[in-house]
């Protein structure tokens, strides 16, 4: 095995395990059952779990077929497109959770009419939590999803036509399950994402302990007051997280 | 095969398309029952007339008639969708969907048709049967093997009762033993199916074994057209003449006596004008001297190249008229082969065959002939 690649390998492991080792080493695992059980953690555990679940839905409705017309549809602009879509990755989060409050704030473009039409305020609300998350790991969905379906081979579709199958059936019957794979890591990418949703969600929902106080936001909030109480928070979102990823990855890759 | 008392075929189309520069301009006539092979090398335009007779490649021109329905006319502007047509494809590589069983694979076409789904699976069921893949039913097309994957494919293009059944090189991906048995199960299936069928392929023993009456696709046109025996007796074109191994000459008749390459050759056909004179490799004879005796074409030839040749070995030949001729190991030896020696070249009349370049090429009352063949 080639040295200059072991080498290199090590190092990147190292220097991303690290941080966990050393959040580990000052974790006080004496006081761990009373701090786990200290009102507030389940609360925001839960809250994190949901919107992070519920942001990755709505990701993927609106992020599959956005992501098919990025793939399959030839129109001008479409590389602007492209980039547009990518933009939540290079935006800072609290800039886009400002950008958030600039259109559904209540003042927003689209927040005032919201209000006035259907007294929908989505500011500082758990589904505020929602948009803000499903507005910073959309683009993960999308790039994953287009990059699955620029793979998969089109002439299943045409074989499809053949058959009987009109566009949208060959879409839902054959292609879905073709790139399946990708819908599938794109979401977990999504959810991840959205899970360690910070600063798009407290410019944008606030930071309301059962309302909108998430588990990253608990564990800023603990910082500055806590230490070890955020550490211990951050090593429930760790181990929920992490058990949840691995154990959808080896039902995947277990399945047929 | 032949059905004279219905003037009318089944398929009746002229498809004029262009794909990236290419122009194709084909046109196609089959009766009900009638497998046609499109025979031609790779480029021909034999797949993008596939397509079109599919509907995945809109015709610029021409008219596509299936049944009596105008499926594709683009002057009228009528064009039917791929999954509005009667036509069940056979796919190169066959495109089973990888997530689906056989069975489900099979069931698919009828599903979309409006069967509900017990219903097409008796029907996908009653199809693996019958393509003796009884048992396979569960499989998933990555567990099959490319001779049962081709069955497959077969039986979901056919479980929707397709009035139309198109092949795009059925065998092509199969190797040469499992080519064999499958070319073989093949042909008992398409005598089977009551509609038309049209087969592509650049393989000539498929077209030949396969089908009724070939129609030979070069360059996007259709340059000869027949059954087997037409084609491979009397050649148009070089590739046809590589196809089924015979020398082919173009040049100018005037009796048994033809005008080619600066030589006149002696033919058994009488012919008057431009003509086609034709050989196989075996009947030219290879002489250290200048041989004695009539009815002979005889000329001074180079040889170019010594290649085996089955059991024999075949010599190319440069000169006034460059052909193969096929010598045994023995004579080769003799006759000391090595490319740049100077050695006689002997063809019989009897064995040299004239025809002539204008007339119809098929004589089977084949009704794509007139104006399909591009005679000049």
């Amino acid at each position: 095995m080639p040295v200059a690649l072991l080498v290199p390998a090590g190092l990147g492991l190292i220097f991303l395990v690290l941080p966990l080792a050393g959040l580990l080493a000052h974790t006080p695992w004496a006081t761990l059952p009373q701090r786990l059980a200290a009102p507030g953690v389940l609360t925001a555990l839960r809250l994190s779990l949901l919107t992070a679940t519920v942001a990755t839905l709505v990701c993927v409705v609106l992020g599959v077929p956005l992501a098919w017309l990025l793939a399959r549809v030839e129109f001008p602009g479409r590389r602007l497109v492209r980039a547009l879509v990518t933009v939540p990755l290079v935006l800072p989060p609290v800039v886009g959770g400002v950008a958030l409050l600039l259109v559904f704030g209540r003042r927003g473009l689209l927040g005032g009419w919201l209000d006035a039409t259907f007294g929908i305020t989505l500011p500082f609300t758990t589904a505020g939590v929602v948009l803000a998350e499903a507005f910073v790991a959309m683009p993960f969905l999308v790039i994953a999803v287009e990059g699955a379906l620029r793979g998969a081979d089109t002439r299943y579709e045409e074989a499809a036509a053949t058959l009987g199958a009109g566009r949208w059936t060959a879409f839902t019957h054959v292609t879905l399950p073709l790139v399946a794979p990708g819908v599938a890591a794109g979401a977990v990418l999504c959810w991840a994402r959205a899970l360690g949703e910070f600063g798009a969600t407290i410019t944008f929902a606030g930071n309301f302990p059962g309302r909108t106080q998430t588990m990253p936001l608990a564990v800023y909030l603990a910082l500055e007051t806590d230490l070890e109480a955020a550490i211990v928070l951050s090593l429930v979102l760790l181990t929920v997280s992490v058990a949840i990823l691995a154990g959808l990855r080896d039902k995947w890759t277990a399945g047929p | 095969m032949t059905a004279p008392g219905n003037p009318h075929p089944l398929l009746d189309a002229h498809l004029v398309a262009d794909r990236g520069g290419f122009h194709l301009d084909v046109a196609l006539r089959v009766r009900a029952g009638e497998v046609v092979a499109l025979l031609g090398p790779n480029g021909a335009g034999k797949t993008t007339a596939l397509r079109a007779l599919a509907g995945l490649h809109p015709l610029a021109a021409g008219h596509l008639i299936l049944a009596g329905a105008d499926l594709d006319r683009p002057d009228r502007r009528v064009w039917t969708p791929p999954e509005r047509r009667p036509i069940g494809v056979v796919f190169q590589d066959y495109l089973l969907f990888p997530h689906l069983s056989a069975r489900d694979n099979v069931a698919f076409g009828p599903r979309r048709r409006g069967a509900d789904r017990r219903a097409a699976r008796a029907v996908a069921d009653a199809w693996l049967a019958r393509v003796g893949l009884a048992g396979y039913a569960r499989s998933r097309p990555r567990q099959l093997s490319g001779g049962q994957a081709q069955r497959v494919a077969l039986a979901r293009a056919l479980a929707v009762d397709p009035t139309l059944l198109l092949l795009d090189e059925p065998l092509a991906a199969l190797d040469a033993r499992t080519r064999l048995d499958t070319r073989a199960e093949l042909h008992r299936h398409l005598a089977a199916h009551p509609g038309a069928t049209v087969l592509v392929t650049h393989d000539p023993l498929d077209a030949l074994v396969l089908a009724d009456r070939l129609v030979i696709v070069e360059g996007g046109r259709v340059v000869q057209t027949g059954d087997a025996a037409t084609v491979t007796a009397r050649p148009r074109t070089d590739y046809v003449a590589r196809l089924v191994g015979l020398n082919l000459h173009r040049g100018h008749a005037a009796g048994h006596r033809v005008r080619v390459g600066g030589l006149t050759l002696t033919a058994a056909d009488s012919v008057t004008g431009e003509a086609f004179v034709a050989f196989p490799p075996a009947a030219v004879a290879l002489h250290p001297a200048r041989p004695d005796g009539s009815p002979r074409n005889i000329w001074l030839a180079t040889v170019a190249g010594v290649q085996r040749h089955g059991d024999n070995l075949r010599v190319q030949l440069d000169g006034p008229l460059p052909v193969a001729a096929d010598v045994t190991p023995a004579a080769a030896a003799q006759l000391r082969l090595v490319p740049g020696r100077a050695v006689w070249a002997a063809v019989k009349a009897a064995e040299t065959r004239a025809y002539p370049v204008g007339a119809p090429t098929a004589r089977d009352g084949d009704p794509a002939a007139p104006g399909a063949a591009g005679s000049p």
